[in-house]
C-alpha cells in the first residue's frame, strides 16, 4: 500500500526525522494561508500516488502567498501525466505547500528487505535525487549498503559505514545516525515495505532533512495497522479496482484489452493473460477469485465485468484445488439468474469436484461455450472477442 | 526414488482443527499419507480424524513420531508456529498459510540459520511424491508416479501443469510448490539441487513468475550445476510493472523482475522455454524423447 508524501512525511517526522515545514492544502484558499503563515518562499507539490511529478509539473515554486494560490489552482483539479501514470493521469486534489530549501547536496536514504539476506537492509548514497535504480547500473560504488540483523537491530556502527560512505564529515554523521535509527523504527513499527528519503538534503547550513519521502508498507500486515488502513486515498487508484476491493474481489488488477478474465490462484491467472496474448487476444483484467468456496464472489466477478465497458467476452478457468469446481458453477449459474449477461462466456473447469461443477452449469440450461482445456478456453475466448468486435 | 517426502513421511498437521486444516487432512489421508498427528494448543489429549491432537509440536514429536508437518495456522500466528516447528527440531516444514507479514517472515529465516529444518512455503500448495505421499492441497487424482521433478512458485498453474504432464502419459518423481511470496523457505536452486541428486528423476519442469530474481538464481545453478534438462516457463509476460499480481512476490520492481529477463537467464543457461503455458507438457515430451 503507498501513502502520499505528505502523510509519509508526517510518519517521517513522528519519528524523529527532520522535514520542512508545510501543511497540505485541498484548495487554492488554504495554499495562500498556508503561504502565509510559514512567511516565507514555497513549494507547491502535488500529492498523487505516481513518481516523476517535477519533470511533469507537478511541482511549482511561489515567492508569495498569492503566487502560491495561483500555483495550487493550476493543480488541483487536473490530472497529472508522469512517465509512471500512463496517459490517463491521476487526479490532483491536494498539494503540500512547503517552505523552499536551500539545497546544497542530495543524497539517498533506503530502507527495504533484502530477499538474498532475507534481512532488513539500508542503503544510502551521495548520488541521491535520481532513482537508485539509475544509481545502481551507472555508479554502483556510490551506494552502500548496511544489513541489520532483526535481533540485533540498528547499532551505530552500520549508521557509521553508511555516513562515511555518503561523504558527510565533521559532525554530520551524528546527526544522519539518529536520523538513519529514525528511518529504520519507522520501517519496522508499521511494517514498511519501503522507506525511502530521496533526496535526504543537506541544507546550506550543513543540517540534514528529508526532502522528498516515499513509504509503502506491507499489504499482509495491514491488519496490525488499523492506522496506516485509513491513510490509503481511493482516489488514486483505478475505479474498477477500487470497486473490485468492496466486493471482496482482492486480486483484481486492470488490463487493457477486453476479454474478461476469472480464475483461481495467481500463477494461473497471469498465465491466462499470458495465453490470451499467445491466441492474439488480450486481456480486460487480472482476477485471482481465490480460494474462499462461496459463490458471491463468482457473482461479484461478474458484476464487474459488466461493469466494465470494454468487456466484450469473458473467459472462466478454473483449476479446483483448494476453490471448489461445484461452487463455482453454481455461482455462475446465480450470476446468471441474476443479470443479463450480454456477452459471450466461454468457461473450463478441472480439479477438485469438476465433474459435480459440469453436472450443475449443463442442468442449469444458461448459454456458455465449454471448453475442454486450458489452450482451447483462451483460443474460443480470443475468436469471441474479436465476433464481438466486428 | 522422491525427494523431501516418500513412504517413510509421518506428517503431523498444525492446525489441523480448523476448517481447512481439517478438510486437506482428510484429503492426504485418503491419498494415502501417514497423517500421525496434528497440533492445535488447547486441545492437546483430543482426537480428530482419528488422530491424537497435541498441544505442541513437541509432544507430536515426541509421542507420535512425526518427521514433516503441513500448516494452515492463520496468518497472524502463522510465523509463531513455524518458530514453534524450528525449535522442535522438525526436519521438514511445509506451510500452506497465505498473508504472513514479510517481517515475521525475516525472523523465522534468522531463526532457521543453522538449524536442521528445511521450510517449503509459505503461501504454498505444498509437495507430493506420487503414489507415495501427499503433504499439500493439491489435486491427488491428476498426478502419476514417474521421473519429472516439478518445481513451481504458483499452486493451480501447477495443477494445470501436472494434468498436461499426466494426460500425456509422462509422471512425476516428486512436484514441489516453493509459494509466491517474496521471503519463500526454500528456493529454485534448493529445490533443483535435491532434484539433481535424486537418481531416479530425470528432467526437470519450472514454474516462475514475475518479481525477484530466483529464476535468475536458478538459471546459474542449471548452467553451472545440473545435468538433467530442465523445462521452464515464466508467467506474467503481460502483468504491468509495478502491480501485485495476486502473490506478494509477483510484482515487477525492476528489469530483472520481468518474465522476458528470466526466460532470458533460463534459455541461456540451457533451459528450455515451454512457448505458452499450455504447451509446458508437450515440450516436455519432446525433451523427454530425446533423452
Amino acid at each position: 500500500m503507498k501513502v502520499h508524501e505528505y502523510q509519509a512525511k508526517a510518519l517521517l517526522a513522528q519519528f524523529g526525522i527532520p522535514v520542512p515545514r508545510g501543511k497540505v492544502a485541498f484548495t487554492p484558499g488554504e495554499a495562500k494561508e498556508i503561504a502565509d503563515e510559514l512567511g516565507c518562499k514555497v513549494v507547491i507539490k502535488a500529492q498523487v500516488y505516481a513518481g516523476g511529478r517535477g519533470k511533469a509539473g507537478g511541482i511549482k515554486l511561489a515567492d508569495t502567498p498569492e503566487e502560491a494560490e495561483k500555483a495550487a489552482r493550476e493543480l488541483i483539479g487536473t490530472r497529472l501525466v508522469t512517465h509512471q501514470t500512463g496517459p490517463q493521469g491521476v487526479p490532483v486534489s491536494k498539494v503540500l505547500v512547503e517552505q523552499a530549501s536551500d539545497v546544497e547536496r542530495e543524497l539517498y536514504l533506503s530502507v527495504l528487505i533484502d530477499s538474498a539476506t532475507k534481512l532488513p537492509l539500508m542503503m544510502a548514497s551521495e548520488a541521491g535525487g535520481v532513482e537508485i535504480e539509475k544509481v545502481a547500473e551507472s555508479t554502483p560504488e556510490k551506494i552502500f549498503r548496511a544489513y541489520i540483523h532483526p535481533a540485533i537491530g540498528f547499532e551505530p556502527f552500520l549508521g557509521r559505514k553508511l555516513a562515511y560512505g555518503m561523504n558527510l564529515g565533521g559532525d554530520q554523521f551524528r546527526e544522519a545516525l539518529k536520523l538513519m535509527a529514525g528511518l529504520y523504527g519507522l520501517f519496522m513499527a508499521k511494517d514498511c515495505s519501503l522507506a525511502e528519503i530521496n533526496p535526504l538534503a543537506v541544507a546550506a547550513d550543513g543540517r540534514l532533512f528529508a526532502l522528498d519521502a516515499k513509504v509503502n508498507f506491507d499489504d499482509n500486515a495491514l491488519f496490525r495497522h488499523k492506522d496506516v488502513e485509513e491513510l490509503r486515498d481511493i482516489e488514486q487508484e483505478d475505479p474498477l479496482e477500487v470497486q473490485a476491493r468492496e466486493w471482496e474481489i482482492n486480486n483484481y488488477v486492470r488490463m487493457d484489452g477486453n476479454i474478461g478474465c476469472m480464475v483461481n490462484g495467481a500463477g494461473l491467472a497471469m498465465a491466462v493473460n499470458d495465453l490470451l496474448q499467445y491466441c492474439g487476444g488480450s486481456a480486460a483484467n487480472f482476477l485471482d477469485i481465490g480460494t474462499l468456496n462461496n459463490t458471491e464472489r463468482v457473482v461479484n466477478s461478474f458484476k464487474m465485468f459488466k461493469a466494465d465497458p470494454r468487456v466484450k467476452t469473458v473467459l472462466i478457468n478454473i483449476f479446483g484445488g483448494m476453490a471448489r469446481v461445484d461452487v463455482i458453477a453454481k455461482g455462475i449459474v446465480e450470476a446468471y439468474q441474476q443479470m443479463d449477461i450480454g456477452f459471450p462466456v466461454v468457461v473450463r473447469l478441472a480439479g477438485t469436484n469438476v465433474e459435480e461443477g459440469k453436472r450443475i452449469l449443463a442442468e442449469s440450461g444458461i448459454s456458455f461455450v465449454e471448453a475442454k482445456d486450458f489452450y482451447d478456453g483462451a483460443y474460443k475466448a480470443v475468436e469471441a472477442a474479436k465476433g464481438a468486435t466486428k | 526414488m522422491s525427494i523431501l517426502i516418500d513412504e517413510n513421511t509421518r506428517l503431523l498437521v498444525q492446525g489441523i482443527t480448523g476448517g481447512e486444516g481439517s478438510f486437506h487432512a482428510q484429503r492426504c489421508m485418503e491419498y494415502g499419507t501417514k497423517v500421525v498427528a496434528g497440533v492445535t494448543p488447547g486441545k492437546g489429549g483430543s482426537q480428530h480424524l482419528g488422530v491424537p491432537v497435541f498441544n505442541s509440536v513437541e509432544t507430536a514429536m515426541a509421542d507420535a513420531g512425526a518427521n514433516a508437518s503441513l500448516m494452515f495456522v492463520p496468518p497472524a500466528f502463522a510465523a509463531d508456529g513455524i518458530l514453534e516447528a524450528i525449535d522442535a527440531g522438525m526436519p521438514l516444514i511445509v506451510c500452506i498459510t497465505e498473508g504472513i507479514p514479510i517481517a515475521d517472515m525475516v525472523k523465522v529465516h534468522s531463526y532457521l540459520e543453522g538449524r536442521p529444518t528445511r521450510l517449503i512455503g509459505p503461501n504454498c500448495p505444498g509437495a507430493i511424491s506420487p503414489g507415495k505421499c501427499k503433504a499439500g492441497i493439491m489435486v491427488g487424482e491428476i498426478h502419476l508416479p514417474g521421473s519429472v521433478g516439478v518445481v513451481s512458485r504458483s499452486g493451480t498453474l501447477t495443477y494445470d501443469v501436472v494434468a498436461q504432464l499426466t494426460n500425456l502419459g509422462i509422471g512425476q518423481s516428486t512436484c514441489v510448490g516453493i509459494g509466491g511470496d517474496p521471503l519463500p523457505g526454500s528456493t529454485f536452486v534448493d529445490i533443483l539441487t535435491l532434484f539433481q541428486e535424486d537418481k531416479d528423476t530425470k528432467a526437470v519442469v519450472l514454474i516462475g513468475e514475475i518479481g525477484g530474481t530466483l529464476e535468475q538464481e536458478a538459471a546459474a545453478f542449471i548452467k553451472s550445476e545440473m545435468t538433467k534438462p530442465v523445462v521452464a516457463f515464466v508467467a506474467g509476460n503481460t502483468a504491468p510493472p509495478g502491480r501485485r499480481m495476486g502473490h506478494a512476490g509477483a510484482i515487477i520492481t525492476g528489469t530483472a523482475a520481468k518474465a522476458s529477463e528470466k526466460i532470458k537467464a533460463l534459455s541461456a543457461a540451457g533451459a528450455i522455454i515451454a512457448p505458452n503455458p499450455a504447451e509446458v507438457g508437450v515440450t516436455s515430451k519432446s525433451v523427454l524423447e530425446r533423452l
